[in-house]
């Protein structure tokens, strides 16, 4: 069975050994197909550990698609088609022998919209702890994840409570806790505040700023603002409309700072002084 | 165009419209008798029912006490007498037909609705099924008397329970099925993301989540069985003994069942039996009414669904608490 590879008394999942030299994702999309449609190509993104890569660009520029290529959740639409390699700590992860249920495991994905289980908080974080088979302390682990997520003070009396009684800004950050409760290396953050007020925005900010010590992230972002506050590093997607159907690809791809202060291409300048969006 | 007034006065020379009410003109008379005839025959459809209900109150009330559960049926010229023995028959076979129901339900419904939602099997299964929910009661019993009677030798709870299950599948499937494509997929997304295998997405996020969906159909189905005779009567037949008559419980002997007492004594020449027709009558209407309000409290409310589990948790806990 897939999970007893994993099953792992000592730590929610076995820690990875990133003492070896590789960045924690080198993303080389070379083509990559749903069905016919080639919704994105020529995307070569490194993800460096510790740090917050940012992924933007218009709707429709496949930078979510990339994004969920790297946990390999597009392998669930039956009609994906990938041509390229993900490293992930130098392995690929599109090999033939990896699971994907288990690369799932390392690399952990907080969605667009909040979407806790309908089951209490606690559960809610100890669910990956107990899909793992966490023999230690689950209630210490909890907490410490609540904490780190920042909602532990508004929830800790609460704990039975059914994880959607929650409002929107504390169900993300529950989903944020369940994600990083099995400490996965590498945190995926597709669109996280697009569903969220300006005020519950700027708590998760701050709690990425705070995760980025101990997490590789990646986020995609559709506001710009976003990326510029909490990015290292930004890569820039535009939509190829040339030949037949929308195809995504990588324009630019650097530190943040120079992205938004002095971008190369002309298409990124005229992207981020809002030329078109 | 027309012209626009130039003057308040012009405005007040445009005659007023005929606005008010008056029941006499032909429309406004049509609308309200079409009005109440739709409520006298909403209170119409409310008739069978109660009428029932208060039938059997009226003349199965008499002899409900502790002697209906407790007693056997009487014979011929007997006073008294009860039916617990049809009661717990019932209950036995009400209870192999969910047995045998539930999981065949909840394993299609889950193929049906997370697996493989537009393959031709699904399909071909998702029409059997609803052609199933139509079938002839009978038809059920028939085809357990075909394949479980005269293979075993005798009439037996398991016959009776099979074709109840044979009944029960289908609504149990197709109710299920619709609860689970009602959990969200976002929510299934999280727990693919979280490192679940697709079993485990059904186990731990998808089943728990359509909980209080797959109950009602449960509920539903068993209320359905819990009434049926036809299916009985020449499956499990009649006993007028306790399943347990001889000291431990064999259940392949003939078994009674309320649906089929009634329908033996509510035949008989004798004042005793009918009445107890009645009474057996009564609990029967009981049970399945209660059975369906259950279901419909849990399908409307998860909450309640979420309340009732915590209790019945608590409960537990009290009772280890106890014991240790």
């Amino acid at each position: 069975m897939f999970f007893n590879l994993l099953s792992d008394s000592s730590g929610a999942v076995p820690p990875i050994e990133t003492s070896n030299n590789h960045p924690a994702i080198q993303c080389k999309i070379d083509e990559l197909y749903y069905g016919d449609f080639l919704a994105v190509r020529d995307s070569h993104i490194t993800v460096k550990s510790k740090q917050i890569t940012g992924f933007i660009g218009p709707s429709g520029c496949g930078k979510s698609t990339v994004l969920r290529s790297i946990n390999r959740m597009n392998d669930l639409i039956r009609s994906f088609r990938f041509k390229g390699e993900l490293l992930f700590h130098g392995q690929d992860i599109y090999a033939r022998n990896i699971d994907p249920v288990a690369v799932r495991r390392y690399i952990g994905m907080v969605f667009q919209q909040p979407n806790p289980f309908s089951m209490s908080i606690y559960d809610n974080v100890a669910f990956g702890l107990r899909l793992n088979h966490y023999k230690g302390n689950i209630a210490e682990k909890v907490e410490h994840a609540l904490t780190r997520a920042g909602l532990w003070a508004e929830v800790k009396d609460k704990l039975k409570n059914n994880g959607l009684s929650l409002s929107g800004g504390q169900q993300q950050r529950l989903c944020i806790a369940r994600a990083i409760a099995t400490e996965p290396s590498v945190l995926l953050m597709d669109e996280p505040c697009s569903a969220l007020d300006p005020i519950a925005t700027r708590i998760i900010e701050e709690l990425m700023h705070e995760l980025k010590g101990k997490y590789t992230i990646a986020i995609v972002t559709h506001n710009m603002q976003q990326a510029k506050r909490v990015a290292d590093e930004t890569a820039f997607f535009s939509v190829d409309i040339s030949k037949a159907g929308r195809t995504g690809y990588l324009v630019e791809f650097g530190p943040t700072d120079q992205i938004f202060e002095d971008p190369k291409e002309e298409l990124t300048k005229k992207y981020i002084s809002g030329q078109f969006s | 165009m027309s012209a626009i007034p130039s003057r308040a006065a012009d405005i007040l020379e445009v005659p007023l419209p005929e606005l008010e009410r008056s029941f006499f003109e032909r429309r406004s008379l049509i609308n309200g008798i079409l009005n109440i005839a739709t409520w006298l025959i909403a209170v119409v459809a409310c008739i069978p029912l109660f009428s029932v209900l208060i039938m059997l109150i009226m003349r199965g009330s008499r002899r409900i006490g502790w002697d209906i559960f407790t007693e056997l049926p009487p014979t011929a010229f007997e006073i008294g007498g009860g039916f617990g023995n049809a009661i717990m028959g019932t209950f036995v076979m009400v209870g192999i037909g969910a047995l045998l129901s539930v999981p065949i339900g909840i394993f299609a419904a889950t193929f049906l609705s997370e697996f493989s939602p537009d393959s031709k099997i699904s399909h071909l299964a998702r029409f059997c099924a609803k052609t199933l929910t139509g079938l002839p009661s009978i038809l059920a019993g028939v085809f357990a008397y075909a394949s479980v009677v005269l293979i075993t030798g005798t009439y037996s709870a398991p016959a009776g329970g099979i074709a109840l299950a044979l009944l029960m599948v289908p609504t149990v499937m197709l109710t299920a099925e619709e609860a689970m494509k009602m959990v969200p997929r976002i929510m299934k997304d999280a727990a693919f993301g979280m490192g679940c295998t697709p079993y485990q997405v059904v186990s731990k996020v998808v089943i728990p989540t359509a909980m209080p969906g797959i109950i009602t159909g449960v509920m539903l189905a068993v209320a359905r069985a819990a009434g049926e005779t036809a299916p009985l009567l020449f499956t499990a037949l009649f006993s007028d003994y306790w399943i347990n008559q001889s000291g431990k419980f064999d259940f392949m002997q003939p078994t009674a069942s309320l649906s089929v007492l009634i329908y033996n004594f509510a035949g008989m020449p004798y004042e005793n039996q009918i009445e107890l027709a009645w009474t057996a009558s009564l609990v029967l209407v009981f049970l399945v009414l209660v059975l369906n309000i259950i279901s419909r409290a849990i399908g409307q409310r998860r909450e309640y669904a979420v309340t009732m589990l915590l209790v019945v948790r608590k409960v537990i806990g009290r009772e280890k608490a106890v014991k240790e």
